[in-house]
């Protein structure tokens, strides 16, 4: 598997860099190379373009939190980029629990709610799936696994457009269209490809006499996976939840085609919201509402720091 | 388990693994009844004429015929083909400066790190919106720079319809850069230190050895990221609806948006269909090459 090979590089890039760091620092000695003054013209250079860049990255943020704490006048008269001259949470306030969609005035509190509703199950049920998927793949190969595994992956770069018709058929035939409960199922099989992949990986790095002893002492399929296999791959789920968690609370498409409007997800209200065309606009509202829902995945990737990177690069084909 | 205790004879084939089958079953459905069908399904519907619903009466091409002849479809393509094209180029060049100005053993790796992948964080929905506002002409960064003093400077591209394309594309490559940044960075971690000292020792000068040794060497790294970056612009779709709804006009449509509009809401199925099918056979002339050569022709890397 070629995108196997490319992400296990990509890993192996990430991990051991601190070591190669330390490894850096301790031959440094006098073989190494002759310390630079710490403002050469190089240094500037590096560090003056990164500052620029780190700042053009920051700006939006900026701009949505300054806008945010603003009112409407000030926001009229002022400049984006100025600090607000009077705070106020009142944007805040309004954004979570009044702000309109259409008829309905609940704020964006109500999308918040959904989302969880949503993010929890489809990242409990997509990653118990897909771990017992990669854990047969890996463990226990039965005729045509490789075949079905195969279609998995290829599936993943199909365009979700083609495939969103003929899900709508299933979901009504199964009477879960628009409910909550279809949206995970399709949650779970979108996740499934990147998430078999990586679990299975995972499994297939584990040492195999593990698994050989386990089996003498007569340990069946689900003891294995329970007592042994589980227990050994909290990392691996980690990264999973990480990958899913985010992936879900961003996720628009779905939530737009497969959840009727009472459950529509913080995304598709957000955008709602935002765009919708009655009324007057109010810029301060929209960047709380805004700020509001980039909140959980920004808090995630804040917490997780380094497991995040690992689960994107793996995670990056999911797009 | 139950095949391998039966006490005497051969185990029944079937029943063999049986637990590892019985949890592969939701693996299975999805890639043969989702993937699979799915994918086939909506091909051969491709060729009715649904409109509201899904019916089986065939009509040929006209379905294409129609879509090639839409002015929005149209549109829609070259507004991807313009993105496309840009965000590759920008997103790999910008990707690996960064990456290579993070390389140069400098302090502050993780916060700077950190500040530059932190809008993939984000959805393409909370950066749509963001973008949208810094944009705006009345409030935004072209109200500011007037205000400053230049009153003729001119930078909104969300309400001019010949360069709409590129004010999505600067909100792309703002939040997508980041990843690249970090695949680069960790293609140029995985080089060997030997390679820097011996070009070193010989004299080459810096930008000539990325030139022309370090990129080469990370051709695996490159291709990932092509595949990565290229797979995610033909779904592009929730940053149009974020940021113009496809507007002015039908000036920054995009192909999935077409989908979208057409099956769910036009309720034309069969446009639909025929548009979403176009999408698969782009991403087929993307993705076979490159499974080809991995596939086929690169076993030698491995």
């Amino acid at each position: 598997m070629p995108e196997i090979a490319a992400f296990n590089t990509i890993d192996a890039g990430i991990e051991p860099e601190v070591e190669k760091v330390q490894a850096r620092a301790t031959q440094a000695g006098p073989r190494g190379r002759k310390p630079r003054r710490a403002l050469s013209g190089r240094n500037i250079m590096i560090y003056g373009t990164l500052i620029v860049v780190a700042l053009y990255y920051l700006l939006p943020l900026y701009v949505m939190v300054m806008t945010s704490l603003k009112g409407m006048p000030e926001i009229r008269l002022g400049n984006i980029f100025a600090p607000p001259l009077e705070i106020t949470f009142e944007p805040w306030v309004k954004a979570w629990s009044s702000a309109c969609t259409g008829l309905n005035c609940d704020g964006l509190s109500r999308g918040f709610w959904n989302s969880v509703r949503i993010t929890v199950p489809s990242t409990i049920v997509s990653i118990a799936i897909a771990s017992i998927n990669g854990y047969a793949l890996a463990n226990w190969r039965f005729k045509g696994a490789d075949l079905f595994f195969t279609i998995l992956i290829v599936g993943a770069f199909i365009p979700y457009q083609v495939m969103i018709y003929p899900i709508v058929i299933v979901l009504r035939e199964l009477g879960v269209y628009g409910s909550l409960t279809g949206l995970i199922i399709v949650h779970t099989i979108f996740g499934m490809p990147i998430l078999t992949l990586l679990f299975r990986n995972y499994f297939a790095g584990l040492p195999e006499e593990l698994f050989k002893a386990a089996r003498v002492d007569g340990a069946g399929f689900w003891t294995i996976y329970f007592r042994i296999m589980l227990p050994m791959s909290m990392p691996i789920f980690v990264v999973a939840m990480i990958l899913q968690v985010t992936g879900i609370w961003n996720d628009f498409l779905f939530g737009v085609v497969f959840t009727r409007p009472e459950y529509y997800p913080m995304t598709v209200q957000l955008n709602n919201i935002v765009n919708s065309v009655q009324g007057v606009k109010e810029y301060n509202v929209n960047m709380a509402a805004t700020i509001l829902t980039g909140a959980v995945p920004l808090f995630v990737y804040f917490v997780s720091g380094r497991l995040f990177v690992r689960g994107i690069a793996a995670g990056a084909v999911k797009g | 388990m139950a095949g391998y205790t039966r006490g005497s004879g051969r185990p029944n084939q079937w029943l063999r693994n049986l637990n590892a089958k019985f949890a592969s079953v939701p693996m299975i459905l999805t890639a043969v009844v989702i993937f699979l069908g799915g994918t086939v399904w909506t091909v051969v519907y491709s060729f009715t004429n649904s409109k509201l619903l899904p019916r089986l009466s065939f009509v040929g091409l006209d379905q294409y015929e129609r879509l090639w002849a839409a002015p929005r479809w149209l549109m829609s393509v070259q507004n991807l083909v313009i993105y496309g094209f840009f965000s590759l180029v920008f997103s790999l060049v910008i990707g690996f400066l960064l990456a290579a100005l993070m390389d140069q053993k400098i302090r502050f790796e993780n916060t700077f790190r950190t500040i530059m992948l932190y809008p993939f964080a984000l959805s393409f929905i909370v950066t749509g919106l963001v973008w949208q506002w810094l944009l705006n002409p009345e409030f935004g960064i072209q109200s500011v720079v007037r205000s400053l003093g230049w009153t003729s400077f001119a930078f909104d591209p969300l309400y001019n319809s010949n360069i709409v394309i590129y004010g999505i594309l600067i909100a792309a490559l703002w939040q997508g850069t980041g990843l690249v940044m970090c695949l680069m960075l960790a293609g140029l971690r995985g080089i060997d230190e030997d390679i820097w000292k011996a070009t070193r020792v010989d004299g080459i000068p810096m930008w000539k050895t990325y030139l022309l040794v370090i990129i080469p060497m990370m051709r695996g790294v490159f291709i990932t990221t092509l595949v990565i970056i290229a797979s995610g612009i033909v779904k592009v779709y929730d940053l149009v609806v974020a940021q113009t709804s496809g507007g002015p006009g039908i000036a920054s449509e995009v192909p999935a948006k077409y989908v979208y509009d057409y099956m769910f809401q036009a309720q034309n199925l069969g446009q639909g269909f025929a548009a979403s099918t176009m999408m698969l056979v782009t991403v087929a002339i993307i993705i076979v090459p490159w499974a080809y050569l991995e596939f086929g022709g690169g076993r030698k890397r491995a």
